[in-house]
């Protein structure tokens, strides 16, 4: 079903886009379908996995069970869009790490760690569990996981004290 | 014998004689004539007039109510549910034939202060006429010359479906009777603050509308003012005493949450509250939402002493939760489903990471506001403006009552919320039933 009244408008990464989709179109089909972006995945489709995790308004959303009309007039960020090299701290820090196996969730667990990082500069491991635990991992990498978060705090803290 | 027959039947005569002069006491006092003065040219309104109009139909929030199609704004709403029946808001452009292109200064004036209508039938009290009584001639004058110069939209009104007899117009004079204290039209000019505060607030703002609760007629109840009522399957929390937020709402409080649609102890401005703040309040200026909240806070639900205790507290529990497999189902779900989002350490509770714990939805009488939020979501345009929260309509009527039961049982001391399954559902099923 199309939306004919009110066409709902919002940015993916920068770059506007307005659709006629039905209003409770989930968000992550949008990204994966309309705008062609794929590494947003689908997990569990309930919100219960984190795999599917983007941010709207610089701040982690599960996209399966937001709906577009819920983002009218937002901006959304996915893993694609959070920097054009994989410059970012926490995407230098995964790397380092090598934290993914199969690496199906890494691209939701990388968008909520940098909304983790932003509310906590210095996390503790409980701070992490309490904030990553919507964020599921099947190949059990969550000590990589924990130690990548730390690197990048400290990574975005030297960039910040030499820059 | 007939001597008592003559008593009775004087007697009788009395009591005829006094009900027919009650009887057209109430007439007289009820029956308005139709006000048939031309309506004022709009090349005689300034720009300055019309800008403050604009300013204070913001304030009023005239079009939540008026407007049901963004594209016809002000050209008459969707239905408002009472408990007597729906009644729709009608149609405020100046179209002659549908809208209110033939009322003079004086028939708008009469509308806004007594309750009656250009051709002098009664409206009904959904209409706040009550609070705006209170406008000065000033301001009356700004909100005619503004909707006077909207673009004419043809939109026939739609039908209340008031049951008879409360569909009757003429009886509103008996409501009229008991209830109408029409406060003066404040002239003034308002020295301090909390003056302009009250001003807006009992006046265009109309906020006891939804936070005073009514009695079975309807009327709001004068000695519990903003002691928070039910409304639009929302609560409109208490903003007295009887707050129940844990933190008490302290003058900043309510400036960021007016200002901002959202303040750092207390979430964000959802459901019904939104468009208030994002569609209404955003046109007034700072001085004025600081006014309201200087204003708001004399009635009572400031900052409490236990402020920061509460907040303390909050963070402990949030210290305290577990995702251990011995947990209760609602702690399972919420560690993963709600935690990532609304989880806090630290010193002090993050602006944007509302904690729960400390937000009246979970301290409110009934579970609706919580549940309405989990099912609906929070869309980028209401609350904090540019975030949303996702509408977790996927999660079972059980799922989502148990993350309810474990919130209202870790984070207050207040006794559990009953038949929250069943409630789950209605506010599912509502919900869809508006798609």
């Amino acid at each position: 079903m199309t939306n004919v009244q009110n066409p709902i408008s919002f940015s993916v990464n920068g770059k506007p886009v307005s659709t006629r989709e039905a209003a409770d179109t989930p968000l992550l089909w949008f990204i994966r379908d309309n705008v062609g972006l794929t590494g947003t995945k689908f997990g569990c489709g309930i919100g219960m996995c984190g795999a599917c995790t983007v941010h709207v308004g610089g701040r982690a959303l599960r996209s399966c069970v937001t709906p577009i009309s819920a983002v009218d007039g937002g901006e959304v960020t996915t893993i694609e869009g959070l920097s054009s090299n994989a410059s970012h701290p926490v995407q230098k820090a995964w790397s380092e790490m090598q934290v993914p196996q199969c690496g199906y969730c890494q691209s939701g667990q990388i968008m909520q760690a940098v909304t983790l990082l932003s509310d906590f500069p210095e996390p503790t491991d409980e701070i992490i569990d309490a904030v990553m635990a919507g964020n599921l991992c099947r190949c059990m990498t969550y000590p990589r996981i924990r130690a990548a978060v730390k690197r990048a705090a400290a990574i975005a803290k030297e960039a910040q004290t030499h820059g | 014998m007939r001597g008592n027959h003559r008593n009775t039947r004087n007697a009788l005569f009395v009591v005829a004689a006094v009900s027919a002069a009650v009887a057209a006491g109430f007439v007289g006092y009820g029956w308005k004539p139709e006000i048939l003065d031309a309506p004022s040219p709009t090349g005689a309104f300034t720009q300055e007039l019309v800008a403050r109009g604009e300013v204070l139909a913001g304030a009023g929030y005239c079009g939540v109510c008026h407007t049901s199609d963004p594209a016809k704004p002000y050209a008459g709403g969707r239905g408002l549910v009472t408990q007597f029946g729906t009644i729709f808001p009608t149609n405020i452009t100046p179209d002659p034939a549908t809208g209110m292109g033939s009322w003079s200064r004086s028939a708008f004036a009469r509308a806004m202060r007594e309750g009656v209508s250009r051709d002098g039938s009664h409206l009904f009290p959904a209409f706040p006429y009550d609070h705006f009584a209170l406008l000065s001639d000033e301001d009356i004058d700004a909100l005619y010359a503004y909707f006077m110069t909207r673009t004419p939209v043809r939109q026939v009104n739609q039908d209340n479906t008031l049951p008879f007899p409360l569909s009757i117009r003429f009886l509103q004079t008996g409501w009229k009777l008991l209830f109408f204290r029409p406060p003066e039209p404040e002239n003034a000019i308002l020295q301090t603050a909390e003056a302009r505060g009250r001003y807006l607030v009992d006046g265009i703002a109309h906020c006891g509308a939804c936070h005073t609760p009514r009695n079975a007629l309807g009327a709001e109840i004068a000695w519990r003012a903003m002691d928070g009522a039910d409304i639009d399957g929302w609560t409109a929390p208490a903003l007295n005493g009887n707050t129940p937020s844990p933190t008490g709402w302290s003058t900043s409080d309510f400036y960021n949450y007016l200002r901002t649609g959202s303040s750092r102890l207390h979430g964000t401005a959802a459901g019904p509250m939104s468009p208030v703040v994002h569609q209404g309040l955003a046109k007034l200026p700072d001085d004025d939402i600081q006014a309201i909240s200087q204003y708001l806070v004399t009635f009572g639900g400031g900052s409490s002493a236990l402020q920061e205790a509460a907040e303390q507290r909050s963070l402990e529990q949030d210290a305290a939760q577990s995702a251990s497999p011995l947990a209760t189902l609602g702690e399972r779900l919420y560690v993963t489903a709600c935690a990532t989002c609304h989880f806090n350490a630290g010193e002090e509770v993050a602006d944007a990471r509302p904690a729960l714990g400390l937000n009246s939805a979970l301290s409110l009488e009934k579970p609706d506001n919580l549940l309405h939020a989990v099912l609906e979501g929070v869309s980028a345009e209401d609350g904090k403006p540019g975030v949303a929260m996702p509408a977790f309509r996927t999660m079972t009527d059980r799922d989502l009552a148990e993350i309810a039961k474990y919130l209202r049982s870790t984070r207050t001391d207040l006794p559990p919320w009953t038949d929250l399954e069943e409630r789950v559902a209605r506010i599912r099923s509502a919900g869809a039933a508006h798609d």
